[in-house]
């Protein structure tokens, strides 16, 4: 007998998540668990409430919506739009489409990747900002255009760009 | 990579899903349909994929990610194809052929059309063919060559899956090394084409879902579980998907060590009772790797961990290849010629014979040996030892299920074939485990779970099919161990106060009057739901639920397990079973039935095989006359007819000093028979045990004579799986050790001085089915013509019989038997306060002897104690901690894992390792009618402890000296 070689057996699903965070997974199931194709929209509630899908959340998503961890997990890669890692405090989002391109919207992913230090999907090293890619706002006539925290802002120059960030910083 | 020796069809045939159409002639023949392929016309059920169908006749059309294992995907783009009358190019695989419809398959736009794609595929792949394990068989390198791929005009520098580096030798981000976790195969993702047939094959085949594709686009990667490795995943390691992927990502590691096959013969699992068809692939005599044959009819191109690759034992350095003797079983062995070994070993039972009577020698055959192989050696008992004497290890499992269904129906086997569980609405799981013990089956069942199929489990644990991605149980009696006939007759007296009871079938198909008897009994008030809830713990409107169900769900199938069986009332409960298909007309058609899933590959055979001391082959009572006088005449010797004696009567008998001397061919007693330390001291006090096996296994440490067995893939014969299904086994290799089994038995017989000369186990077979009527048309011509054959298979069912009892039940009218619940004898008390049951795991087998041996030991290595939380907090136990378990009989210690799988004061093991001794606590109990031990009920304490057990500690002394014997077992043949 083999002592010091211990098997690892699969933690029960959810203990691994923190107990604010299964409290939220619990809610976002218990919200949406039983509608038809209930995954997409527990997988919103979740990112909704913790701002992004931790790992460990799969397991207890799975196992209560009766899908294997993969299939669970193959969901939230397919979409760009679910984050698996934990955002900054704030959510920046900056248009890549057609129309802002061409208003130097370039120049300003260029200026945004090198002023915060990252690059897309990545977060500041202080845990301020995420910064996002998303296609088109719907703001194409005022381009460029990025969103912070939801709230829209349009023809954003480096410099507003810049004050933006700043501001953000600044709020908790 | 698929067979070096089958033909992929690209898509599978179609079916018919049935669900909720509750009648036998769901299964419609699908209708031809006529259309034109290429200027040729061809017929092709209707259902059939254009893909298929010209494959079907010779045409083939380029593809990529389909196969005929799997449903049509439609996502390479390489099978395109035109036909008149519709737009564009459709996918030849997700196209249905259609009546009239005419198509082209190959013309210089179709041809440029798979150029561009092979060409964009190839962009992305390593071009190292000459080096590559796939190299020969690789579906992509052929696609290249049928598409004439002649140049890839977008080089690597760019973005690649393909190289550790960037042209500037900067990291490339996208490359992700080989994962070589899994001990069987590797998945070497820079060689991924993202065609998914894996994660299909774990999907549609296995049903474990592991596997899934992570990000889109080129961001695409074959993902285990949340991005693991295959190991950390919940991959359960069946290989499926390492026979699908078209490209060497996933190879097998013995493929990747050893190279290309150069041919491949056809044989069949010696693991488990699903009895799966296997192509050994090999170069000479060396197995380079198992495939799953796609026309084995158990399996279908199926397999689990087991079968697929746990093969190494055959070949593992312990191995015995000498025979060896000894006088007494403290001195060392010693290595001598199969003369002296077997002249040794004759003489010896002589000896005995002449002096303690004719009697007080016996044999026991194995469900591990081959069909020729126990008949031998019954041949040999009733025959050369002139007594009956003679058993098998299906005494410790199914014989409950023989003599259960022998009374009832009137044949001792499963009524039906494991293809007919997909036409089943209702299925029934009973003490049974199939993902673990049956994982070929528990795959086909989950399909049909999966396509809508409701599911009933009565367990007394949460077993993986209550609940797992995709399945869900309908309902899951949670019983207490050893309440099993309360269940079953609250079970019936549902049916049969409710108006479920099926009239008109039991009118017509069974004998009335023992069913008014048995309709009196269970309506009685003490049978009701209510009145059993506080002996089975079963909620009473939980049950009722799934009477109903069972009874008006449509087709209902009960398959069961040891659970069942091995239990004090087992062949009550198996009796219990058939009352309610009967009752409910859930018999003699598919997707209904009873039946059995046998643990070892040939509990079936051996049983049928006359292995009991009472039948000979056939199930034919020694005392009956006429059978008697049949074998006689056929054996040239005069028979007794008064049955032999029973495994634990031979232990009695030598605990008394009349039985001196044994004969075990591939069994190990004394670790898998009930309260080892009784039966230790039974071998113990004979003179002369004799042990044929491939390892000195437990009971050979108590052999006077070891006589080195043959592995299956060494030898010819025949096994037959749970659903009667006798298949070949083929030899691959000559014999380690010099001899077959049945070689050995034969020289046995001859030195004992009863003739012997079969030239090949097909002759043996040939005698089999002169002597037994339900074998009557079987032989190796027509086994080899059929694949296999399910029996009875004689004049009136030539082709042999998939489902039983139709129109008629075997003894005639089925009989419907009084199943009174009487509770065990083994009762909990505040000394002994919780019940031990025990079970087993997907990647070991029985006793381990042969798994152990393996790289399966990566998925379990050692047995562990489940224990309820909440009994464990009682105890001040935590995860990993020793704890003893203690019943009337022994002790032992195990390590604990805490889970709710459990109920409170239920805990459970297994029983794959010797030095766990979970035999040591199982107690004498046993069923009433056969003596299966009651392995499944034994009242325990548990308690954390600091040391082994003063069992284990002996054990390990013992084990030592034993190796040390082995040892110093000086070589007398140089
Ligand atoms: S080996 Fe079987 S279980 Fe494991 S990933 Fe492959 S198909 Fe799935
Ligand atoms: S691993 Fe093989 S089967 Fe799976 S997607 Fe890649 S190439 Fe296809
Ligand atoms: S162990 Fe059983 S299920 Fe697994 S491959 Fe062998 S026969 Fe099939
Ligand atoms: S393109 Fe940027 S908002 Fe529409
Ligand atoms: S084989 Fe038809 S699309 Fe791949």
């Amino acid at each position: 007998m083999k002592k010091d070689q211990v098997i690892p057996i699969r933690p029960e699903p959810g203990s691994e998540l923190p107990p604010a965070q299964l409290t939220a997974v619990r809610a976002a199931l218990a919200q949406q668990q039983h509608r038809p194709g209930a995954l997409l929209p527990v997988l919103h509630a979740v990112q909704d409430a913790l701002g992004y899908v931790p790992a460990e959340a799969v397991p207890l998503i799975a196992w209560e919506l009766n899908l294997s961890r993969a299939e669970v997990h193959g969901v939230i890669s397919f979409y760009h739009y679910f984050r698996q890692e934990k955002p900054g405090r704030h959510v920046l989002q900056l248009c890549r489409a057609e129309a802002c391109q061409a208003v130097c919207g370039a120049t300003l992913e260029a200026h945004a990747q090198q002023c915060l230090g990252v690059g897309f999907h990545g977060t500041t090293a202080d845990g301020a900002l995420t910064l996002e890619p998303v296609y088109c706002l719907g703001n194409c006539a005022l381009g460029p255009s990025v969103m912070i925290d939801g709230e829209l802002r349009g023809r954003v120059s480096p410099e507003r760009f810049d004050h933006i960030v700043a501001q953000a910083r600044q709020t908790p | 990579m698929q067979s070096i020796a089958e033909h992929d069809y690209g898509t599978p045939p179609p079916r018919w899903v049935n669900i909720g159409q509750s009648s036998s002639s769901a299964a419609a023949e699908a209708p031809l349909v006529s259309l034109n392929i290429d200027g040729v016309e061809v017929s092709v059920p209707q259902g059939t994929s254009v893909l298929r169908a010209a494959a079907l006749n010779g045409i083939n059309i380029p593809k990529l990610c389909a196969t005929d294992q799997l449903d049509a995907f439609g996502s390479c783009r390489l099978c395109l194809v035109q036909i008149e009358g519709m737009k564009g190019y459709p996918a030849s695989c997700t196209t249905p052929v259609a009546p009239g419809m005419k198509v082209t398959t190959q013309n210089d736009k179709l041809a440029a059309l798979r150029r561009g794609v092979m060409e964009l595929y190839i962009s992305d792949h390593p071009l190292d063919c000459l080096t590559c394990p796939a190299n020969g068989h690789c579906e992509l390198q052929d696609m290249a060559g049928a598409v004439g791929l002649r140049e890839v005009r977008y080089g690597y520098e760019g973005d690649n899956h393909v190289y550790a580096k960037l042209a500037d030798g900067s990291v490339n981000a996208r490359f992700v090394a080989k994962d070589e976790s899994n001990p069987y195969f590797t998945f070497d993702p820079s060689k991924c084409i993202v065609c998914s047939r894996c994660v299909r094959a774990c999907d549609e085949q296995q049903g474990t879902l592991a596997l899934s594709i992570q990000g889109r686009g080129f961001d695409s990667k074959v993902s285990p579980s949340q991005n693991e490795s295959f190991l950390d995943s919940e991959c359960v390691s069946c290989g499926a998907c390492v026979q699908a992927c078209p490209t060497a990502t996933l190879s097998e590691n013995t493929l990747i060590a050893k190279g290309q096959a150069e041919h491949s013969i056809v044989t069949t699992c010696a693991y488990c009772g699903v009895g799966c068809s296997f192509r050994a692939e090999m170069k000479g005599e060396e197995v380079v790797r198992m495939v799953p044959d796609k026309d084995g009819q158990a399996n279908h191109g199926h397999s689990c961990v087991k079968g697929r690759f746990a093969i190494g034992y055959a070949t593992h350095p312990d191995r015995i290849t000498k025979p060896m003797i000894r006088a007494r079983t403290s001195d060392p062995w010693r290595e001598v010629s199969w003369e002296e070994a077997i002249a040794y070993a004759a003489s010896e039972f002589k000896r005995i014979q002449s002096r303690y009577g004719k009697g007080a020698i016996g044999g026991i055959t194995s469900s591990r040996c081959s069909n020729e192989e126990t008949y031998l050696v019954q041949k040999l008992v009733r025959a050369g030892f002139g007594n009956n004497n003679v058993d098998t290890c299906a005494r410790v499992c199914h014989s409950p299920t023989g003599y259960g269904l022998r009374q009832t129906l009137g044949e001792s086997a499963g009524t039906q074939n494991f293809d007919s569980v997909l036409q089943a609405d209702v299925i029934m799981v009973i003490g049974a485990n199939p993902t673990d013990g049956h994982p070929v089956f528990a795959s086909l069942m989950k399909r049909r779970l999966r396509e809508g199929a409701q599911l009933i489990v009565a367990d007394p644990r949460r077993i993986d099919l209550v609940r797992s991605p995709h399945i869900e149980a309908a309902h899951h009696l949670k019983l207490k161990p050893g309440t099993n006939v309360a269940l079953v007759n609250s079970l019936a007296h549902v049916i049969v106060t409710e108006g479920l009871v099926n009239e008109a079938f039991v009118r017509e198909r069974c004998e009335q009057p023992a069913f008014e008897k048995w309709r009196k009994f269970v309506a009685d008030a003490r049978h009701a739901p209510e009145a059993m809830e506080a002996v089975t713990g079963v909620p009473a409107a939980e049950l009722r639920a799934a009477a109903r169900l069972y009874a008006t769900g449509g087709n209902a199938a009960i398959y069961y397990g040891l659970g069942v069986t091995e239990h004090s009332q087992g062949s009550t409960m198996v009796m219990g079973i058939a009352n309610l298909a009967m009752a409910t007309g859930n018999i003699g058609r598919e997707g209904v039935g009873v039946n059995p899933l046998r643990g070892q590959n040939n509990v079936q055979g051996s049983c049928d095989m006359g292995s009991f001391p009472h039948e000979f082959p056939g199930y034919r009572h020694v005392a009956d006359e006429a059978t008697r006088t049949q074998f006689e005449k056929a054996w040239g010797v005069s028979l007794l007819a008064e049955p032999g004696l029973r495994i634990p009567n031979m232990f009695e008998s030598a605990l008394d000093g009349d039985f001196k001397g044994l004969y075990i061919e591939g069994e190990d007693i004394a670790q898998s028979d009930p309260n080892t330390q009784h039966v230790t001291a039974a071998l113990n006090a004979m003179e002369c045990v004799v042990v044929q096996d491939l390892f000195l296994n437990e009971s050979a440490k108590f052999a006077h004579v070891f006589l080195p067995g043959s592995s299956f893939l060494e030898k010819d014969g025949t096994f037959t799986n749970a659903e009667r299904r006798i298949a070949r086994v083929r030899r691959v290799m000559k014999p380690k050790a010099g001899y077959a089994d049945w070689e050995i038995t034969q020289l046995l017989a001859n030195a004992m001085g009863y003739a012997m000369n079969y030239r090949h186990p097909s002759e043996i077979m040939d005698e089999i089915a002169a002597l037994t009527p339900t074998f009557q048309g079987v032989s190796y011509a027509r086994l080899d013509e059929m694949g296999s054959i399910q029996w009875p298979c004689n004049e009136q069912q030539p082709q042999g019989t998939p489902t039983m009892h139709v129109g008629e039940f075997v003894r005639g009218k089925g009989r419907f038997m009084i199943t009174e619940y009487v509770p065990t004898h083994e009762k909990v008390n505040t000394r002994y306060p919780l019940i031990l049951t025990t079970g087993r795991i997907l990647s070991q087998y029985n006793v381990g002897a042969q798994t152990r041996r393996t790289e399966n030991v990566a998925w379990h290595h050692e047995d562990r104690l489940e224990i309820h939380p909440s009994d464990a907090e009682a105890r001040g136990i935590v995860e990993n901690d020793w704890v003893g378990i203690a019943s009337r009989a022994g002790e032992t210690v195990l390590r604990a894992h805490l889970t709710d799988r459990v109920q409170p004061g239920v805990v459970y093991t297994t029983f794959h390792f010797p030095e766990s001794g979970a035999n040591v606590i199982t107690t004498d109990n046993s069923d009433w009618a056969t003596n299966c031990p009651e392995y499944k009920v034994t009242a325990v304490q548990v308690t954390r402890v600091s040391q082994p057990s003063q069992w284990q500690q002996r054990y390990r002394q013992f084990s030592e000296r034993q190796a040390e014997l082995l040892q110093a077992r000086d070589s007398a043949v140089k």
